[in-house]
C-alpha cells in the first residue's frame, strides 16, 4: 500500500512554466498553492498578476485571476477586496512592480490596512526586461543598467520592503522569507501561511517578501545563485517577522 | 520505504535537486529530455530516506514522492 | 566618420549624445531597453548623468525638472510607458519647456504585445495628454533617419520651447543598421539662449527676469492668451515643419499609397513589384505627423484615382489622409494590428484587390 506524500497543488496548473531553469518563481508559486491548497480557500481565491516574469501567473495558477498594469496590483487588490470582501485575495509582485513604480501603491493599501496578501519576489534586479537594476540590486552588483556596479553615490542603497512597511502604524503581517534552499522554502512556507490565515480571519493586511534566485540575470548556475544569495542578500534582506498584528501598536510616544 | 519519481519532461536541468539531497542519491542524466535539457534521475532510490527535499526545491514540481509503509517526518512541511 | 553597425535602440542614444544632450532619465520597458542600458555606459563616459528612474510618471517629472533648467534631455519608452507619460508631458507643454521623447510603439491597447505596431499615432498626435497642446511628431522609417530626425529634434525642441517625439516601432528600436553619424552637422534652426530657465535669479541686477516654469494660470483671460500663444506657435510649426518624401510621384499613377515609418518602407517594396507588372502606383510617406502634410498628401492624389492607406493599425493616420482629401479621391485602408507585420506582397495584393473593386472603400458618411 503506498500513498503519495508529495504531489502537484490542486491550486496549481499542470502545464510547465515558462521560467528559467532554477528559477525560484516556481518554488513560490508552489508554496502558495499549497498554502491556498491546505486551508481550503481555493474556489474562493482571486489572484492578480504583475508586469515581470510571473506576468503569466495567471496560466500557472487554477484561481480567477486579474492581471494588473505595472506596479498597481495592490491598488487592484483593494479594488476587489473592498468589493468582495468574501474572497481571499492575493497580490503576487516582483522588485520592480512593487518597490519601484508601485512603491505608492503598495505603502497606501499597507497603510489603510486593506486585507489582502501580498507575495512579494525580491530577486535584485529586473528579469523579464533582461537584467535591469531593480531598487533591491545590491551595492556593486554589475545589471545592464549599472555596467560598473551599483554605486550608491548615484543610484544610492538597496530598499528594504519588509522594514520600510513594518514601520506604517496601521497593524499588519509582514515577514521575509527566501526559497534558495529547501530548508528555508519550508519556513517561509509559513509565513505564507500565516499571512493568508490572518486575511481568512479578517485581521489585517499581510505581506510576504521572499528572497529569490534569478539565475540567468545574475549570470550564474541556480546553484552558485542559491550560494551568492546567501552570501550576499540574507546579510542584508535578514530572514524573519518584521511587524505583527498582536504586537504594541507604533503610535508616537506622547509628549511631555 | 520512500519512492521518488523524477518526471523528466517537467525537469530544466537546473539541478538544485541535486544539491539539496543529503543522500546524494540524485544526478543528471546524459540524455536530454523532450525540451532539450539535461534532467535529474534517481541514481540510487534504495537510500531515499523521503526527507523531501528534493521536492520542495524542484521549481517545476517535477519530483513526486510516495511512501510504502512508514514515513519519517523530519520537518513540519 | 564611417558608416557603423548599430541597433536602433543604441543608435538614438548615441545620437541624442552627439546632439549634445547629456542627461537621460527613462525605466525600462521591452521593446527599447537597450536606450537606457546603452547611456548608462556611455553618458558617464562623456561627463553625462544616467537615471533609471522609478516610473514612467517620475520619469516625465524628471525630464520637466531637467529641461527647466536649461539643459537638453531625452528620455525614451514605450506605448504603456508613453501613457504613463501624458500628465507629465501635458505640464512640459504647458510651461513651454524643450524635451525630446522617442516612443518606440509596441502592440496595445494595455499591456498588448511587445511586437511593433502604429497604434500610438492618436496618442502621439491628436490627444495624449490633457488640454490644447500639440506634440510636434516626427516618424523615421530607418534607422539612419531616426538619428537624424532625433538630432533635429533636439533644435526643433529648443526652438519652438515644445515637447517633440520621435515616433518610431519596435523594429526601428531592435533591428541593426548602418548608420553614420554626420561631423560637421548643424542645427536645423536658430537657436536663442535659453533665459527663460530657472537657473538660479541673481536678483534685479540680473539680465533675464526670476524665472517661474509653470503652467498654473487661475485667470482665465490669461490663461486664454497663454493657450493663444501656444496655438500661434503650432501654425507657426503648420507652416515651416512639415516634411514628407513621395516616391514615383513624377510619373503618371492611378494609386497613391500613403504610409509612414517601417510601413512605408514595405509599401516602397510593393511599389516595386506593381511597377514590374504594369501597375501605375506612387507613395507619399508623411514624415512630420504633427504637423501633417495635408496639402501635400491632397496635391499628391491628384493625379491618382484611388488613395490606400496602410498603417500597423487598426485605422488612425487615416482620419489626417481623409481630413487632406475631404473627399475628393476615395480612400482604401489596409492594416494589420496586434504585432502582426504587413509584407510587401500583401500590399501589393490589396493593392490589385482595390484596382479590381473588391475592396471596400473607407466612409464615415
Amino acid at each position: 500500500m503506498s500513498e503519495v506524500v508529495f504531489n502537484m497543488p490542486e491550486a496549481l496548473e499542470t502545464v510547465h512554466t515558462h521560467y528559467c531553469p532554477g528559477c525560484t518563481h516556481g518554488v513560490i508559486h508552489r508554496l502558495v498553492a499549497e498554502v491556498i491548497d491546505e486551508l481550503g480557500v481555493k474556489d474562493r481565491t482571486v489572484g492578480i498578476a504583475p508586469v515581470g516574469c510571473s506576468v503569466l501567473a495567471y496560466n500557472y495558477f487554477s484561481t480567477d485571476f486579474h492581471e494588473a498594469s505595472h506596479g498597481r496590483a495592490p491598488a487592484v487588490a483593494t479594488g476587489i477586496k473592498r468589493s468582495r470582501p468574501d474572497l481571499v485575495v492575493f497580490a503576487y509582485q516582483g522588485d520592480g512592480d512593487l518597490a519601484s513604480i508601485g512603491m505608492g501603491e503598495i505603502v497606501h493599501c499597507a497603510n489603510r490596512g486593506e486585507k489582502v496578501t501580498v507575495i512579494f519576489v525580491n530577486n535584485a534586479i529586473y528579469g523579464m526586461t533582461g537584467g535591469q537594476m531593480a531598487p533591491t540590486t545590491m551595492a556593486g552588483q554589475v545589471t545592464t543598467t549599472t555596467p560598473l556596479g551599483r554605486d550608491p553615490a548615484l543610484a544610492g542603497f538597496p530598499i528594504r520592503i519588509a522594514e520600510l512597511l513594518s514601520t506604517l502604524r496601521t497593524p499588519g503581517y509582514i515577514a521575509r522569507g527566501s526559497a534558495h534552499s529547501p530548508r528555508h522554502a519550508a519556513k517561509t512556507k509559513e509565513y505564507i501561511r500565516k499571512a493568508f490565515q490572518h486575511q481568512i480571519d479578517g485581521t489585517c493586511f499581510s505581506l510576504v517578501e521572499v528572497l529569490s534566485t534569478c539565475p540567468t540575470n545574475w549570470g550564474m548556475p541556480p546553484n552558485e545563485a542559491s550560494d551568492w544569495l546567501e552570501k550576499t542578500m540574507i546579510p542584508y534582506y535578514p530572514l524573519g517577522l518584521f511587524k505583527s498584528p498582536d504586537e504594541e501598536d507604533r503610535a508616537p510616544k506622547p509628549l511631555g | 520505504m520512500p519512492h521518488i519519481v523524477v518526471e523528466k519532461d517537467r525537469c530544466k536541468g537546473c539541478e538544485r535537486c541535486v544539491a539539496a539531497c543529503p543522500q546524494k542519491i540524485i544526478g543528471m542524466s546524459r540524455e536530454i529530455n523532450a525540451k532539450g535539457y539535461f534532467y535529474a534521475e534517481v541514481v540510487e532510490q534504495k537510500r531515499c530516506i523521503g526527507c523531501r527535499l528534493c521536492c520542495i526545491t524542484c521549481p517545476d514540481v517535477a519530483i513526486t514522492m510516495a511512501v510504502h509503509g512508514t514515513m519519517y517526518h523530519y520537518f513540519a512541511y | 566618420m564611417a558608416k557603423k553597425l548599430m541597433k536602433g535602440s543604441e543608435a538614438i542614444g548615441e545620437a541624442a549624445i552627439r546632439a549634445g544632450c547629456k542627461h537621460f532619465f527613462g525605466y525600462p520597458i521591452t521593446p527599447q531597453n537597450e536606450v537606457p542600458e546603452y547611456l548608462s555606459a556611455r553618458l558617464p563616459q562623456v561627463g553625462g548623468v544616467f537615471v533609471q528612474a522609478e516610473s514612467e510618471v517620475a520619469a516625465s517629472n524628471m525630464i520637466y525638472g531637467a529641461a527647466g533648467s536649461g539643459v537638453r534631455v531625452l528620455t525614451t519608452s514605450s506605448s504603456p510607458g508613453i501613457s504613463l507619460m501624458q500628465e507629465g508631458i501635458s505640464y512640459i507643454a504647458g510651461s513651454q519647456l524643450p524635451v525630446v521623447l522617442v516612443n518606440i510603439m509596441r502592440a496595445g491597447p494595455g499591456l498588448g504585445g511587445i511586437l511593433p505596431s502604429q497604434s500610438d499615432y492618436f496618442q502621439a498626435t491628436k490627444g495624449g495628454g490633457h488640454g490644447d497642446y500639440r506634440l510636434l511628431v516626427l516618424a523615421p522609417w530607418s534607422i539612419q533617419e531616426a538619428v537624424d530626425l532625433l538630432q533635429d529634434a533636439f533644435d526643433l525642441a529648443d526652438y519652438y520651447r515644445n515637447p517633440v517625439m520621435i515616433l518610431a516601432d519596435g523594429l526601428i528600436g531592435q533591428m541593426m543598421e548602418p548608420v553614420e553619424f554626420k561631423e560637421d552637422r548643424r542645427p536645423c534652426k536658430e537657436l536663442p539662449p535659453k533665459d527663460w530657465a530657472a537657473t538660479g535669479w541673481k536678483g534685479e541686477s540680473d539680465n533675464r527676469p526670476r524665472a517661474i516654469i509653470n503652467s498654473l494660470f487661475l485667470d482665465a483671460q490669461e490663461l486664454e492668451y497663454h493657450n493663444q500663444k501656444l496655438h500661434a506657435k503650432y501654425q507657426e510649426m503648420a507652416e515651416n515643419e512639415i516634411r514628407y518624401e513621395e516616391y514615383e510621384t513624377d510619373t503618371d499613377y492611378d494609386v497613391l499609397l500613403v504610409a509612414y515609418g517601417t510601413v512605408a518602407r514595405v509599401c516602397s517594396g510593393a511599389l516595386d513589384d506593381l511597377k514590374a507588372e504594369g501597375v501605375k502606383a506612387a507613395m507619399i510617406r508623411p514624415i512630420s505627423l504633427f504637423p501633417f502634410p495635408y496639402r501635400e498628401v491632397r496635391k499628391a492624389a491628384e493625379k491618382a484615382k484611388q488613395v490606400m492607406v496602410i498603417e500597423l493599425s487598426t485605422g488612425q493616420m487615416i482620419e489626417d489622409v481623409m481630413l487632406s482629401l475631404e473627399g475628393t479621391r476615395p480612400i482604401y485602408f489596409h492594416g494589420r494590428t496586434g504585432g502582426m507585420l504587413a509584407t510587401p506582397d500583401e500590399v501589393a495584393g490589396k493593392v490589385r484587390e482595390m484596382i479590381d473593386g473588391k475592396l471596400q472603400e473607407v466612409r464615415y458618411v
